[in-house]
């Protein structure tokens, strides 16, 4: 009964979570503090940190690792797996309804000049997001090969995303051995 | 049936592969409908409109998006369910050996490495993106470069200026912007 309880918390205050976080990623960082930290008392402060910082750095989505890192503490992995239906659930939701209200007016005239406006504004917001994002990340020499490398492999050699990022992979972990032989 | 496995395959190396938040999956989720021909390209732009602009991550929602439009609801679950597992597997392993996970030098030495890949592959998803919205086809070609307002839809580079000059004047946050962009999207397009 108790472990019920728990799934049904777990559940809904990550469905919380998912519902009032536009956009994902690290927009939603402050909320789930707030709600897995002071009012649930989930996790103390420092864990919660740790735990956020290494949604950040492992693949995935940050907000389903951070649901899965509270839910398995809470009640294992079916609290983890209540973590993530509530987190996910009101993205396929919205989505699934905006689609099947869309798909009758897809010959609709205004519908397409609303579209062409919002894509043309997307690339702008995209654009300011890799500006952001590299103003943090980007320091060094090597970071900036990196990114150029990556972007090369994918824009003009059209290789899988995939290898841009095992590449960054491999280059991380070359300079952590020479670094590493250096010192010792 | 083959379907369903393709949308889980499809997402789940996309989930795999996509470190530090949505829009970097972005690439991924481009090429992966290319190659399989999932929809038309056209229809990524929109995909990652509505997936920024409805609540929730946008790799979930860009999951539900390619899911339903392929192969219904049910695919819209199997490819949520296929872009969430990566996550699922890896993080109950982290959370078991958390202590020792922290201080594995050579995992931190590979994720710092990764980290700068993640702007690479933002920067090509304005390329990607920019393709179907400002651009028309013959994007790079000669021909665009000797008569480009024939390639350059203006009224899209417009908007797309101003969305950028809003941002840095007035630091109005995404979901407003997107809306602008409709807006004005409407009365000159």
């Amino acid at each position: 009964m108790k472990n019920l309880l728990n799934y049904w918390r777990l559940f809904s205050v990550f469905f919380k979570i998912g519902c009032s976080t536009f956009g994902g990623g690290i927009a939603m960082i402050p909320l789930i503090q707030r709600e897995v930290v002071d009012h649930k008392k989930w996790a103390k402060e420092e864990e919660m940190i740790e735990y956020l910082a290494i949604a950040q750095s492992v693949p995935g989505v940050v907000a389903i690792n951070s649901s899965i890192f509270v839910g398995n503490k809470v009640s294992g992995i079916s609290g983890a797996f209540f973590a993530v239906l509530g987190v996910t659930l009101p993205a396929v939701v919205s989505i699934l309804l905006i689609l099947a209200f869309l798909s009758g007016l897809e010959n609709n005239v205004y519908v397409e000049k609303i579209f062409s406006g919002i894509r043309a504004a997307t690339v702008a917001l995209v654009l300011i997001t890799a500006i952001k994002m590299g103003k943090i990340i980007l320091k060094g020499k090597v970071a900036y090969l990196i990114a150029v490398t990556a972007f090369v492999i994918i824009v003009i050699f059209n290789i899988s995303a995939a290898w841009a990022i095992l590449t960054g992979g491999v280059v991380g972990f070359l300079v952590y051995f020479f670094s590493k032989r250096r010192k010792g | 049936m083959q379907q369903y496995f393709e949308l889980f395959y499809i997402f789940f190396k996309i989930g795999l592969f996509s470190f530090g938040g949505g829009l970097v999956m972005l690439p991924l989720i481009f090429q992966e409908i290319q190659a399989f021909n999932i929809m038309p390209t056209q229809e990524f732009s929109n995909l990652v409109a509505l997936s920024q602009m409805t609540p929730g991550p946008i790799a979930v929602n860009a999951a539900t998006y390619v899911g339903d439009k392929y192969a219904g609801i049910l695919g819209a679950i199997f490819a949520t369910i296929g872009v969430s597992l990566p996550s699922f597997l890896i993080i109950i392993m982290i959370a078991r050996f958390l202590n020792k996970f922290k201080e594995n030098q050579m995992v931190q030495g590979v994720l710092l490495g990764i980290r700068p890949a993640t702007i690479g592959l933002l920067g090509s998803a304005v390329i990607f993106l920019s393709e179907t919205s400002i651009f028309n086809e013959g994007f790079y070609s000669f021909e665009m470069m000797e008569n480009p307002l024939k390639y350059i839809s203006v009224p899209s580079l417009f908007i797309f200026a101003l969305i950028l000059f809003l941002s840095y004047r007035f630091k109005i946050g995404p979901i407003l912007l997107t809306v602008i962009g409709g807006i004005i999207g409407v009365i000159i397009i």
